[in-house]
């Protein structure tokens, strides 16, 4: 047996169960309902054997490309398990858009084992591959409503420019391996010398591939139209579950090899950084439908988060890591919020329709308000830890200037979420939205709410997992 | 002590609010809860008034201090009163069950989602007084933002959302430069823990900075000229209850923020702001005096008018003598006593009425005598009578500012007179004249339960005025402790230059 095999054992799981399933779909006929519990079940599984096999020992597999350590276990398993809600919450939506199809959870599969390649990765080619295998999963889902001129639009759109992006990430890699003899991260870090300004380039190039799976300003241009025009639980995909594994990327692919010359690179993160935390509070402003300016807040979301990476310490991945896991959980609550906007198997999907909802569903606007407030980072809910822990890494290094912009920021983004808060709980009520929502889609957003409100009870929860990835 | 009483007292109205929230909603319970609310309420008034009895004025140290690890090796939940903040605790608590009565009839929809806001508003504004962690002091600073937004916006006035908005950004806004400060003084010493960090003491070459950002946060929430425009607005939109809260409260974290974090954390950059600080707090008495006195509308008058009040209040604070502290700290009881009882004064007439314009009251005297008397004391009490508890603070705190500076504290007494100005004249166009709008005819004189609230808050008013002792005797201690560590430090840095 090759050594090391059993450690990647989920993800020869998670590939043969893809497989199975498959073609258990292509011959068994209206089996769409199976499949997704099959689905569901096999995440699961997964998710245990990544439990089963994650110790505190780093260890590395196939000539060190490979590797298994806390960072890869703790971002796999947050994965896997966003994608079990976004599976709970998706059968009653994708049935009522009549597009409850078999493909769905097979392309969610491919793309998570894209993911999991993709945060191991310890090469870049290896990297690539995981890179490539989640992106061609995500173009499909993005036109998964095929009848829909916009739901095609946002796939083409995202099709082609995703290209481009792993085209540029393509040529920095090529750049890096030219220049330092080496695809291995660890490799690679033996091998640069001061002034190889090859390797600065590939990183950038690297860089702008990454910012744009991560949807960071300058690169952010697709994520509105794909928002919107995707079906919702695709975007509710979209805006968390590849947002981990590109962050896990980032993370590795900045730290391992590159921590030596933090000065070639610290600035570009600072810039994507405070560029996306701008853009993302200011542009959300004048949106009215709430998939786009989900899309906005989330660009502005991933600006915090890159902000802990731009400090080059074990704190500063940590925070970022945390914000990353609550940002998923705020994010995934607001979805599920929206989609329970349905009126006679009709979706709703502007601000206006939420218009005194407080009105007629005093529970679900009141959870919207906990997430709303928690967005914006306001104590004592989960958000604020989030920030917190991120300015917290980022005041260590005396980086002010990023952190007064970022609280700035903060307050210019409040402003957008008050103005749902104002419509959903001060404005005259309107629709009255049907109550007969799915068990799943009902317990991710009890759950996630739960989690968001009481977090300051004990925060250890997550910061005691967290704290125990290092990577330098 | 093994009862952890101030996390009871923090506790019990979140329990309460839970209460409230999980029993069934239907027109007729809306009664009950609002019972549960007013017994809960009570029953923490009574707890902290027998912390008080507990409480010993003798020392000058935090006392019934609890500890807890929250994250470990970072920030512990500790909370624990001294002399300072055990009487906000009990202005608290006595303030919000007369809150809880005045919504009799003036909330008409969702009131027990009111009566959840008003308890959670309890929980904060008890944690902000008894923190003694920066962390856990800001969570419970920052906190009260979010029932207070609700509060203004959904049974505010016409324009709630405008000021809903206003009140909330600005207090961001300040808030936020606060929060770097607090993480950049964790970096530095190695903790939050306020007493920890009165031992150690920060650098001198930070403090100014570190000072201004908490400034910015108190200075707004205080509310300090500039920054004060959100007050009237706020004021204004919000419903009676909502506008007692933020005034006799709400406005007092800022000040009891200013004694202890920034007098006590940076004592030199305090040495150093004070030119700055009696500046903006003459400028506050003054102009929004004179603002005041062309006020329209009663509810804004009274508004300016606790802009010009909270001036002295800083100009007490800042004169770092024993009499101005004293008084600033006098001056805020009475002040959370007197505008309170003011507000809901406005709110009675409103409710009958429906218009604050004060064009279209006078000679009310004669339909409601009742009402004339308690807005009689309370007037008075605003204008700083003597037999007031707002004489003494105001007394107390001119002293202290004749001590250091002398120009300062003549135009600060400008501000007594503007206020006798302003707020006899509000009453003589209220109450006296001719009865020139028919309408009034119908207004009924005080009902019981407005009589209660208001005369509840009259004793102590006229008590503390006669009677200033419990009030001084409680905070003389800390003060005194405050004031001498701080000219120790101002001293020690001289000599060390």
């Amino acid at each position: 047996m090759i050594i090391g095999l059993n450690l990647i054992f989920p993800e020869i799981f998670l590939s043969l169960a893809l497989m199975f399933l498959l073609i258990l779909g292509v011959f068994k006929k209206n089996s769409s309902n199976l499949i997704f519990n099959l689905t569901i079940l096999s995440l699961i599984i997964v998710a245990a054997l990544i439990l089963n096999i994650s110790s505190e020992d780093e260890t590395s597999i196939f000539n060190a490309s490979y590797k298994i350590d806390n960072l890869s276990s703790f971002m796999k398993i947050l994965t896997i398990l966003s994608a079990i809600f976004v599976m709970l919450t998706s059968s009653k939506y994708l049935k009522l858009l009549k597009i409850f199809q078999i493909e769905y959870p097979i392309l969610i599969l491919s793309s998570i084992l894209g993911m999991m390649v993709m945060i191991s990765s310890n090469d870049l080619i290896v990297f690539y591959m995981g890179l490539e295998l989640q992106s061609l999963a995500l173009y499909v889902l993005a036109s998964f409503n095929r009848d829909n001129l916009l739901s095609s639009e946002s796939g083409v759109k995202y099709f082609v420019l995703s290209a481009l992006s792993s085209g540029l990430l393509l040529y920095g890699c090529s750049l890096i391996y030219g220049f330092s003899g080496s695809t291995n991260f660890n490799e690679i870090s033996f091998n640069i010398a001061d002034n190889q300004y090859g390797i600065t380039f590939g990183i950038v190039f690297i860089l702008v591939g990454l910012a744009f799976k991560i949807s960071a300003v300058p690169f952010h241009m697709w994520a509105p139209d794909v928002y919107q025009g995707s079906p919702t639980t695709v975007t509710l995909f979209f805006a968390i579950v590849p947002k981990i594994a590109a962050l896990c990327v980032f993370i590795r692919f900045l730290y391992v090899p590159f921590l030596e010359i933090i000065d070639q690179w610290q600035m570009i993160i600072i810039f994507l950084s405070i560029a996306s935390m701008i853009l993302g509070a200011v542009a959300a402003i004048g949106q009215r439908n709430i998939k786009r300016l989900i899309a906005y807040s989330s660009i502005s979301h991933i600006g915090y988060a890159l902000a802990g990476v731009s400090t080059g310490t074990n704190e500063g991945i940590q925070s970022s890591i945390t914000y990353i896991t609550i940002y998923v959980i705020m994010n995934l609550a607001f979805f599920s919020c929206i989609l329970m906007m349905k009126k006679n198997d009709k979706y709703y999907e502007t601000i206006d329709d939420l218009s005194g909802l407080s009105k007629n569903h005093p529970i679900l606007s009141l959870s919207m308000l906990i997430i709303l407030f928690s967005l914006a980072g306001i104590p004592p809910l989960a958000g604020f830890f989030a920030k917190f822990y991120i300015f917290t890494a980022v005041i260590e290094r005396s980086m002010y200037f990023l952190a007064i912009i970022g609280l700035l920021s903060t307050v210019v983004a409040a402003f957008y979420y008050l103005r749902i808060i104002k419509i959903i709980y001060f404005d005259p009520s309107k629709e009255k939205y049907d109550s007969d929502h799915s068990i799943g889609l009902k317990l991710s957003l009890i759950l996630s709410t739960l989690f968001i409100l009481f977090y300051f009870i004990y925060p250890n929860s997550l910061i005691g997992i967290i704290s125990k990835i290092n990577i330098i | 002590m093994n009862i952890p009483i101030l996390s009871s007292l923090i506790l019990l109205p979140l329990i309460g609010s839970l209460f409230i929230f999980f029993t069934k909603s239907s027109e007729k319970k809306y009664q009950s809860s609002k019972y549960v609310a007013l017994f809960i309420s009570v029953a923490n008034f009574f707890l902290s008034l027998y912390l008080w009895f507990l409480f010993d004025n003798s020392i000058s140290d935090f006392q019934f201090v609890e500890e807890r690890i929250w994250i470990p090796g970072f920030i512990n939940y500790k909370v624990g009163v001294d002399g300072i903040s055990i009487l906000f605790i009990i202005l608290t608590t006595f303030i919000t069950p007369l809150c809880i009565i005045s919504v009799n009839n003036t909330i008409n929809n969702r009131l027990k989602d009111f009566l959840i806001a008003i308890l959670i508003m309890e929980t904060l504004m008890i944690g902000v007084f008894c923190s003694l962690d920066l962390v856990i002091f800001y969570l419970f600073f920052e906190g009260g933002l979010i029932p207070m937004f609700l509060i203004i916006g959904i049974w505010g006035g016409e324009r709630r959302v405008y000021s809903a908005f206003k009140f909330f950004l600005y207090t961001l806004l300040g808030s936020v430069l606060m929060l770097i400060a607090i993480i950049s003084i964790y970096w530095m010493t190695g903790t939050t823990d306020i007493e920890k960090i009165y031992e150690i003491g920060l650098d001198e070459k930070f403090q100014n900075i570190l000072w201004l950002a908490f400034f910015s946060s108190f200075a707004v929430k205080t509310p300090m000229w500039p920054v004060h425009t959100w007050l009237p607005d706020a004021h204004v939109e919000a419903p009676t209850a909502g506008s007692v809260l933020l005034a006799a409260i709400l406005l007092k974290m800022a000040g009891y923020g200013f004694i202890r974090f920034s007098l006590g954390l940076f004592p030199i950059a305090s040495d150093y702001f004070v030119p700055f600080i009696y500046a903006l707090s003459l400028v506050a008495i003054v102009y929004t005096s004179l603002v005041a006195l062309m006020q329209e509308d009663m509810k804004k008058l009274i508004a300016y008018s606790s802009v010009a009040h909270m001036g002295f209040v800083t100009l007490g604070i800042f004169t770092f003598t024993q009499q101005g502290l004293e008084g600033s700290i006098f001056q805020m009881i009475s002040h959370g006593l007197v505008s309170a009882a003011l507000f809901l004064c406005v709110g009675v007439v409103y409710e009958r009425m429906h218009t604050r314009l004060i064009n279209n009251y006078g000679g009310v005297v004669t339909i409601m005598p009742k009402f004339a008397i308690v807005f009689m004391i309370f007037t008075l009490g605003g204008v700083g009578l003597p037999g007031t508890s707002g004489f003494i603070g105001e007394f107390l705190i001119l002293m202290g500012a004749f001590k250091k500076n002398f120009l300062v504290a003549t135009i600060a007494s400008l501000g007594v007179i503007l206020a006798a100005a302003y707020m006899l004249w509000l009453y003589k166009r209220v109450v006296f004249g001719d009865l020139i709008n028919k309408d009034l005819l119908k207004m009924v004189d005080l009902k019981k339960y407005e009589i209660i609230i208001l005369w509840a808050l009259a004793i102590p008013t006229i008590f503390f005025g006669f009677y200033p002792e419990p009030l001084i005797n409680t905070v003389e201690v800390s003060i005194k402790n405050l004031i001498e560590t701080h000219n120790l430090t101002i001293q020690m840095s001289l000599a060390s230059k």
